[in-house]
């Protein structure tokens, strides 16, 4: 499948890139914008980021493998981000995660983030997620879900595998 | 009775406040931008006169105002230090990219209130002839970002922003930039390599003070979003009547955010100064106290960096004596007001203004892990003192809380910290040490005797295997 990124969507790009007196400035956003259309960003979304704004490869992929929310393969429509930090953590969030590892067949041991075999969870452990006055939270997708209940978590499990 | 004393928050919480700018103007938004616009040239005793620009800029050193974000810088100090002779374009930065593991208060504001962030910008850079400023955003917060650039599009369709402000001849624009996950963001220097697209490296200073060569080589700014929502209020008040709110040298209301083992955690406005860590703690106005049947252990009283405060202690701080003479006098640490010179004294700081409160149910090296492993995933590898070190505090801290300590552990960490402490390019450096350093050494013991309980358990299972049993560790 060859990588074709729709004209509306270049449009968007194209005036992104507007908003910086230098294009370089620009690659953040649109990588934001390029994963959140295709998912994560592949070698080709790489490349072809890199052409746009008139940068080697290099210079966005350095980007890829620095910032956390950059992924390079794809992830689980129901994205379950748990906070790890500590007042979290001390609200229980490593038992929630635990509680959705389980749920879904997950290894809670491994830390990095995973995907269930069927591709509609990813439960991943994050760091602080700036709402600590309502630990534990679950960045679920783009929601921020305060103070969680394994109960809660049951039924994002539940909607998650009805989708 | 302490109160809460709202003045950023004022009308976030009310019912039927939204984050519209119909509701806003519906507020008095915007009149502060329209004050200072009309604001005339002030004549000087020597026949000069001050323009409207410099005189915010000297309202906003007159009030006191200190930077929220962390380090508590004097805003008007840090605006006087911008190049303005270079003839380069002067940028602004509005650091919302809030990751202070404790702090959750630019968000309230982002969510709830974003025009008066945006109107503090405008202020700002029109009192520092910016034309060109970012609001660089956490990416995790990707609803605050919508949120944001919706209200961005009202100010600009009402011409709070874009050419010629309210007629005023002043062309402003901002855009919102997306952050990516990386704590070292919210460092300014790192902040504005991220804003230019690269990895978000520290930068070394001197040369690069922000001031001078920031953004693309050019004189910037980089404001927190609290301290943004100030310039509002100075502008609207005046600089003398805001510096009634506070005590000296510590003026004007901060956010504070409280988490951890209270009953009432959540964010709560204050006169600076005028409320005790232990109101905040246990005043029904604020937490309410920890939960029943339990004691305080220690505090974290300015955000994760922030070394710990130990339940018990003393600080000998500076109080006017019936004399009206200052004198050094013994101040419990629950009676320590919480403001940027005392909690200073108190051998910490209130950074971002937020507390952690840890209870005698808990496990002080447990926590330390916590963050210290935080604090190995955050660190960007620039520098190897941080990068290497504070992976091995989190190894030595994930061993103690895993039953492999060793009691020797303890001075271990303390080697470590202090090794890395002072020999970095940015305060990331000492944000990962001083947790470390404090906690071990205000709660030796707890680490000391898990270290050699582990050591004991597993000389035990060594003669157990000499004598040819198994043994009872289950690793």
């Amino acid at each position: 499948m060859s990588f074709a990124v729709p004209a509306n969507l270049e449009a968007q790009l194209d005036e992104l890139v507007t908003h910086y007196p230098q294009k370089r400035s620009a690659s953040l956003m649109l990588l934001h914008a390029l994963q959140e259309h295709f998912g994560y960003i592949s070698r080709d979304a790489v490349e072809w980021t890199a052409r746009k704004l008139g940068l080697q490869p290099i210079n966005i992929y350095e980007l890829v493998t620095f910032y956390p929310m950059f992924r390079q393969e794809p992830l689980g429509k129901t994205h379950i981000k748990v906070c790890r930090t500590l007042s979290c953590a001390l609200a229980g969030s490593t038992e929630l995660r635990t509680h959705f590892c389980s749920k879904l067949g997950l290894d809670a041991h491994k830390h990095a983030p995973q995907t269930t075999p069927d591709g509609k969870f990813t439960v991943e452990f994050v760091e602080c997620l700036a709402d600590c006055g309502n630990a534990p939270v679950v960045l679920l997708n783009e929601d921020l879900l305060p103070k969680v209940t394994p109960a809660q978590a049951d039924e994002i499990v539940a909607r998650g595998k009805a989708k | 009775m302490p109160q809460e004393h709202r003045l950023i928050l004022k009308h976030a919480d009310q019912p039927g406040y939204t984050p519209d700018l119909e509701c806003y103007l519906r507020h008095g938004g915007y009149d502060a931008l329209k004050k200072a616009l009309a604001l005339a040239p002030r004549d000087l005793p020597d026949g000069k006169k001050l323009p409207p620009q410099e005189q915010v800029r000297e309202d906003v050193k007159a009030s006191g105002l200190r930077g929220r974000g962390g380090a508590g810088f004097s805003a008007g100090i840090k605006w006087s230090l911008v190049d303005r002779r270079s003839g380069k374009p002067i940028y602004l930065i509005c650091n919302a990219d809030e990751s202070e593991p404790g702090t959750f208060k630019d968000r309230q504001i982002i969510h709830k209130d974003p025009h008066q962030l945006i109107e503090g910008m405008i202020l700002s850079c029109w009192a520092n002839d910016v034309k060109l400023a970012y609001l660089y955003i956490r990416g995790e917060m990707p609803q605050g970002a919508k949120l944001l650039n919706k209200a961005l599009d009202e100010a600009r369709a009402n011409n709070f922003l874009g050419k010629n402000i309210l007629g005023s001849g002043y062309d402003l624009e901002i855009h919102v930039h997306r952050g990516a996950g990386a704590y070292i963001c919210g460092e300014e220097t790192g902040l504005i390599e991220s804003l230019e697209g690269k990895r978000a490296y520290p930068r070394i200073k001197p040369p690069y003070f922000p001031a001078v060569l920031g953004l693309y080589m050019c004189p910037t700014i980089v404001n927190n979003v609290e301290t943004l929502c100030h310039v509002k209020h100075i502008v609207n008040m005046g600089a003398s009547e805001y510096a009634k709110l506070g005590t000296p040298n510590n003026t004007g209301t901060r956010i504070v955010s409280l988490s951890g083992d209270v009953k009432r955690p959540g964010y709560f406005e204050i006169e600076v100064g005028k409320v005790t860590i232990g109101e905040l703690i246990n005043d029904p106005a604020f937490g309410g106290g920890l939960r029943d049947g339990r004691k305080l252990k220690a505090i974290i009283p300015g955000g994760s960096s922030s070394k710990i405060l130990k339940a018990g202690e003393t600080f000998k701080l500076n109080r006017k004596g019936a004399d009206g003479q200052m004198a050094k006098v013994d101040v419990p640490l629950l009676d320590i007001p919480y403001d940027f010179d005392s909690l200073m004294a108190a051998g910490t700081m209130s950074g971002s203004g937020a507390i952690i409160v840890l209870d005698d149910t808990r496990d002080i090296v447990e926590a330390l892990a916590n963050l210290a492993e935080f604090y190995a995933h955050e660190s960007c590898g620039q520098c190897t003192p941080c990068r290497e070190g504070s992976l091995w505090m989190s190894k030595a801290l994930h061993r103690l809380t895993h039953g492999h300590g060793r009691k020797a552990d303890a001075d271990y960490l303390l080697h470590i910290a202090q090794n890395i402490q002072g020999r970095t390019i940015c305060a990331f450096g000492e944000a990962c040490a001083w947790p470390v350093l404090s906690y071990v050494k205000k709660f030796k013991d707890d680490f000391e005797a898990k270290g050699a309980a582990d050591e004991a358990r597993a000389n035990g299972a060594v003669r157990l295997n000499e004598v040819r049993k198994p043994a009872s560790s289950s690793h």
